[in-house]
């Protein structure tokens, strides 16, 4: 059992989370994950490790409350447990002198550039960081990333906060105006897409942190399968990072969308049982 | 062996072998020879005292039996329902010569069974605890028995596993109207009645490293932690939708119970027509889980002929009866998908078969004639291979092929401490030469802590290398 030692609210629909699990902290580096599975009866989903502290013995994960799995999540509270956290798995990112390096962040993918930051910062890099969301009130951990980056340009797509438009337009203008050695996208499948489109004109070295469909995350089912360069790559264990020019995008969408009506199945059967109840605090 | 109606277990998951009532053992086992010299014996791969346990037997003595069994086999139970006896132990017994040898898997999985159904507990015999701690890697068949034969000696034993779950492949991999689960719970409840403590969630190589159980006291570490990751088929449209490896379809349904969804949250694909690719246990297994699952029309799609097929006999027989569908001589080229990727069919060629290869069978080679299967599901069975994560994270391990330990016959290899068996040091293998692998290993595991004179610190070891 994993104790929760904290949670709160982030933003609408997403919440934060601080568990007890000193060796997955000891252990993490930036761009591991965990696969957690809530009780016995859960499925095991996989979470990018957000933050660690490593002297406390705990991890920071983040999520958004967009499946059953995650929204049972959020209803538990500070002191209550989650059954099972594997981890740290997956490859940590290649954190190395780039010199100038830019971050680019979509919805509450940006959380899980915080390590990256972090480390990339520590080898006295230079950074960019573009945060965008939908709206302001999704724009996550905004002063965490001011405390570590050079730069933090934001975007909305409704001009709330930062810039209106999209990263790939700031993205552009950071690419136009300096000599970027490294792009790190972590964000929705489309917005990585755009990300590597934008950048493969000007040759530069863009990986993307793919979140394909997991069971058991350490290389023995295969459901995580992705397509880089034409080789069937295991996000798992050879992932989740990978060339983003290289990717076929089209098929992990398609992927990812195979189990939709189960989860919508599974979410209105949640709903239906806690009658609206186990829905957490501080949700609009 | 008694199985339950085709029509009616092929619906359910319930266990589909009825073993032998405890007439029909007794008499079974007074038709035993009780041979002098006896080939079964030799032809089991942990070498069980076979006549012994069949005699205790005919004296209707079970517990006696059972305590035979257990001597040599920590999971009877397990192995009367999966060993490939045909090939082992019954393909040895002289009666066979005459075509009805003694039915020796029913009998243990009787012995096994009966004390289970009378609630006995066997204690085993322990030696008093000699304040030495030996970690071992892996749950499955190979971690179980060398965690359960070290704590006989004495031993402060450790499993990890990285799963939620203990029992490795027994429990993700093999379905429970093949080996229900309770047995394998039992059999895991044994080996901790023995002192053996099971850390879950604990993926070795990335949780901790070897070197950190060497420096937490862990004097001697088992690796055994199989060979899990599928093997890839690389033919066009083999990432479709619906396109599953058997790891993960059974996965999902015996380990995560998706068959039970949503009760348990995690979903599998019920499909209409399913083509099965391979023609190991495996593939069986699979065939007959989406048959449950409800498909109508199931098909195991083999490239040799059926006397190639490396599965189990009673496995082929009891998914021909269900109504598996078997296209011999076929081997698959493309999955054919629709507009919204999803599968469609399963392009194949029909093969005839040439002169034996490498390994003995005979060889398939194309007809030129190609044919498609209209399936929505596809389902690759073609064998697993080792996993990177731990043996990549320990340096200078000499591996050999794709990734597997090298070891010598006992389990011991190139790195001082260190031991391993089971599929990864030899490939997959079977369930039983797995914990043959993991007795042997536990005697030089026994051997080489006692042997203080030959014995070099392992955290030393570690920091020369």
């Amino acid at each position: 059992m994993y104790r929760i030692v904290h949670k709160e609210t982030v933003a609408p629909q997403v919440d934060a989370m601080i568990v007890d699990a000193p060796y997955i902290a000891r252990h993490h580096q930036a761009g591991n994950f965990v696969v957690l599975r809530i009780h016995e009866k859960g499925e095991r989903i996989p979470l990018t490790i957000a933050d660690s502290d490593k002297k406390e013995g705990t991890i920071t994960l983040l999520f958004q409350k967009i499946g059953k799995t995650t929204e049972e999540l959020g209803t538990l509270k500070a002191g209550q447990s989650i059954m099972d956290i594997a981890g740290p798995l997956g490859h940590a990112t290649p954190i190395e002198i780039y010199g100038h390096c830019v971050l680019v962040g979509g919805g509450i993918g940006s959380a899980t550039l915080f390590p990256i930051l972090r480390a990339l910062k520590a080898r006295k890099n230079k950074i960019t960081v573009i945060l965008g969301a939908r709206t302001q009130d999704l724009l996550v951990w905004e002063d965490r990333f001011r405390e570590y980056a050079d730069t933090v340009l934001l975007t909305t797509d409704d001009g709330s906060s930062g810039r209106k438009g999209l990263v790939t337009e700031a993205l552009k203008e950071v690419l136009d105006s300096a000599k970027v050695k490294i792009v790190i996208a972590v964000g929705p499948i489309r917005m990585m897409q755009a990300v590597s489109e934008q950048t493969r004109p000007y040759k530069v070295r863009t990986l993307v942190s793919l979140n394909p469909v997991m069971v058991e995350g350490t290389g023995m089912c295969g459901a995580c399968r992705v397509s880089v360069s034409g080789k069937t790559r295991f996000a798992c264990i050879e992932g989740p990072e990978f060339d983003g020019h290289e990717v076929d995008f089209q098929e992990l969408a398609s992927r990812l969308g195979f189990y939709r009506s189960e989860e919508a199945q599974a979410m209105e059967a949640f709903r239906k049982k806690c009658k609206g109840k186990c829905r957490s605090k501080g949700v609009k | 062996m008694r199985a339950r109606d085709p029509k009616i277990r092929s619906t359910d998951f319930k266990e589909v072998a009825l073993g032998l009532t405890e007439k029909q053992a007794v008499k079974e086992a007074r038709r035993c020879l009780q041979c002098k010299k006896p080939k079964c014996v030799a032809g089991c791969p942990v070498e069980i005292d076979i006549p012994a346990f069949i005699s205790y037997l005919r004296d209707t003595d079970f517990s006696g039996s059972l305590r035979v069994l257990r001597k040599y086999n920590m999971l009877p139970a397990v192995c009367g329902r999966v060993c490939p006896q045909e090939n082992q132990c019954q393909g040895s017994c002289v009666l066979q010569r005459k075509g009805s040898p003694i039915a020796i898997g029913a009998l243990e999985r009787f012995v096994a069974d009966y004390e289970m159904k009378k609630g006995i507990t066997e204690k085993a015999e322990r030696e008093k605890p000699n304040g030495h701690r030996v970690a071992v890697i892996g749950s499955g068949p190979a971690g179980l028995t060398a965690a359960a034969d070290l704590a006989k000696f004495g031993y402060e034993v450790t499993i990890f596993e990285a799963l939620h779950e203990a029992g490795g492949v027994l429990v993700y991999g093999i379905p429970e109207f093949r080996l229900p689960k309770k047995i394998i719970q039992r059999e895991i409840e044994f080996v901790k009645s023995l002192g053996v403590t099971i850390t879950l969630n604990w993926v070795v190589g990335r949780t901790q490293t070897v070197e950190e159980l060497f420096s937490e006291g862990y004097e001697s570490i088992f690796i055994g932690v199989g060979a899990g990751t599928p093997q890839y088929m690389n033919i066009p449209g083999a990432n479709l939708n619906n396109v599953y490896f058997a790891s993960e379809f059974l996965t999902r349904v015996n380990l995560m119970k998706a068959d039970q969804f949503p009760k348990y949250d995690t979903p599998v694909k019920k499909a209409k027509k399913v083509a099965v690719i391979g023609g190991g246990n495996v593939a069986m297994d699979a065939a007959r889980t989406a048959q449950r699952l409800g498909a109508k029309k199931v098909y195991i799609v083999y490239r040799r002929s059926e006397a190639e097929m490396p599965a189990r006999l009673e496995e082929i027989e009891h998914a021909q009866e269900e109504g598996i569908k078997f296209e011999f001589l076929t081997s698959p080229k493309e999955i054919l998908g629709d507009e919204r990727g999803y599968v469609k069919g399963l392009r194949c060629d029909r093969m005839v078969l040439c002169e034996p290869d490498a390994s003995g069978r005979r060889r398939p080679e194309c007809s030129g004639e190609d044919f498609v299967l209209h399936v929505d599901q596809v389902i690759m069975a073609i064998g697993q291979t080792s996993n990177p994560i731990l043996v990549k994270s320990v340096k200078g391990l000499d591996l050999w092929g794709a990734g597997y330990i090298v070891t010598d016959n006992e389990g011991r290899t190139n790195l001082p401490g260190i031991f391993a068996g089971g599929d990864i040091s030899t490939g997959a293998a079977t369930v039983i030469s797995a914990m043959g692998a993991g007795k042997r290993a536990a005697r030089s595991i026994h051997e080489y802590i006692m042997d203080t004179s030959s014995r070099t610190s392992p955290q030393k070891a570690l920091s020369k290398r």
